[in-house]
């Protein structure tokens, strides 16, 4: 089968700066936001900044919310970053002036919270993700390195083991998500130096051993 | 923990770098886009590029300048000078800046701030704030302290009679995701920030403010960081003189004990051979 990672263009993120990255990282990314070309791909990159509420209803909209669990379901390597991966789970405390419930992909169970108010919120700045646990994402990076975080809201996900990584920033929080083939990173890898890259290119691995 | 950032700043104009304190012995200092390459290596944490481009087609050469940054460097970028509409804000961001600096344009309509923080995210709005202190006497300030600063735009040359803490408490208010902060006094001088207006910006918003202005000696940014409250420093004439390096910096600020992140010890290259 022809190997092919999409990022996904969830019209609210800098995609050229994780297009960039990701090449970078020497892998061959097509954007697309067509749930069928999604639904065909081999792996998937879903990067996501602004708010919460504006980019669910743009999933929605663009019907790539059913094609996102279809790939993640059928075992495909997926990767969310930052809203992206605020995203997979199943809602946020974020509203922004709508009575509508705001809920995620639920492919995580739990929530979105906003950092406490005696912090600075956001959380902007180099800040270092520790892997709790084994894990091919963090494959070089197991001591805990710098990545650039620029958020709001933390996840807290109600299953432990699928915390992937924790941060300190007021408290521990779940900085990094996976369960099985599907892995989110609150912080931006293409932002994050050469930290980032190696963890875009320990993507690339997953994927290439997928095959 | 949360390290504290060292952000150098480019001045570009008309797709070039150029060095010179605010328009006056202006130099052609190189290539943005090597530059930035140069300083990433070197272990800044963020980059700012400040558009200076008086012309129309301004707008042309510094969307082009991010473009080309974004394909080498991979650190945030921020990018400011002019900036007056959404359009503009969201060009800048999709060819690849991370966050765009408002000035003038926010003080002459502040609702420029609340759209851009809602069709982006407040984490790609900065608001840069020039301010210069004045006296207390001056009777439409309401500040209950002795210390008054006025903020102004245009590039630091039109005095705009607004108090520093009510604007920065309405830009915050407006969505306005982190302060570059600027002292017009201090700035150039290399004598050191204005630690009170710091200090003073710093204990009104709770969003991160980024001290500019005045940094000459590496006690100067242990100051900024520590008793004016910055969370981030910008880096322009004591990096660009060539005094001192982002390592002399980093490894100043980390031995008085701040959190700060290394620089990188290999190269992007070096990666892709591990392969």
């Amino acid at each position: 089968m022809m190997k092919k990672l999409i990022i996904i263009d969830s019209g609210s993120a800098n995609l050229n700066s994780v297009y960039k990255a990701v090449r970078a990282a020497d892998l061959n990314p097509v954007v697309s936001d067509n749930p069928k070309n999604i639904k065909s791909a081999t792996a998937l990159i879903f990067p996501g900044v602004g708010s919460f509420y504006h980019a669910a209803s743009e999933i929605r909209k663009k019907g790539l919310d059913g094609a996102i669990v279809e790939a993640v379901s059928s075992g495909k390597p997926f990767l969310g970053i930052c809203l992206g991966m605020q995203l997979l789970l199943s809602g946020s405390e974020e509203v922004f002036g709508s009575d509508q419930p705001l809920t995620g992909l639920d492919l995580i169970p739990g929530f979105a919270k906003r950092f406490p108010d005696h912090l600075t919120v956001p959380h902007v700045g180099w800040n270092i993700a520790k892997p709790e646990k084994p894990s091919l994402l963090f494959s070089g990076l197991e001591e805990g390195d710098y990545f650039y975080f620029t958020h709001s809201y933390y996840v807290l996900p109600s299953e432990q083991n699928h915390t992937l990584a924790k941060t300190d920033y007021g408290q521990k929080f779940c900085s990094a998500v996976q369960c099985n083939n599907l892995y989110g990173v609150q912080f931006h890898p293409e932002k994050s130096g050469l930290a980032g890259l190696r963890l875009i290119s320990n993507f690339g691995k997953i994927i290439a051993d997928q095959q | 923990m949360l390290a504290k950032r060292i952000i150098p700043c480019l001045d570009v104009r008309d797709g070039r770098v150029v060095k010179g304190t605010r328009f006056v012995n202006i130099r052609d200092a190189g290539d943005p886009v090597e530059r930035a390459g140069f300083y990433s290596r070197e272990g800044a944490d963020e980059l700012v590029f400040l558009d200076i481009t008086a012309s129309v087609e301004k707008r042309r050469a510094i969307v082009d300048v991010v473009r080309k940054t974004a394909d080498a460097v991979f650190i945030p970028l921020t990018v400011g000078g002019g900036i007056n509409s959404t359009d503009f804000m969201q060009e800048l961001l999709q060819s690849g800046a991370d966050k765009v600096s408002l000035n003038t344009a926010a003080l002459e309509h502040p609702r420029l701030i609340e759209e851009g923080a809602k069709q982006f995210g407040s984490q790609c709005i900065v608001v840069a704030i020039d301010a210069r202190r004045v006296n207390k006497q001056a009777n439409f300030f309401r500040s209950a302290s002795d210390l008054c600063w006025e903020v102004y735009s245009h590039g630091g040359r039109t005095p705009t009679g607004r108090d520093v803490i009510e604007w920065v408490t309405e830009a915050e208010k407006l969505g306005a995701g982190e302060i570059l902060l600027t002292s017009m006094d201090a700035d150039g001088t290399l004598d050191g920030y204005d630690l009170e207006l710091l200090a003073a910006v710093t204990s009104t918003v709770k969003i991160p403010v980024i001290a500019s202005g005045g940094a000459g000696k590496l006690e100067h940014l242990y100051e900024a960081l520590t008793k004016g409250g910055a969370h981030a420093v910008l880096a322009a004439s004591i990096l660009h003189f060539g005094t001192y390096s982002i390592a002399d910096l980093k490894n100043y600020l980390s031995k008085r004990g701040l959190p700060i992140r290394p620089a990188d010890h290999q190269g992007y290259s070096d990666l892709r051979e591990e392969k």
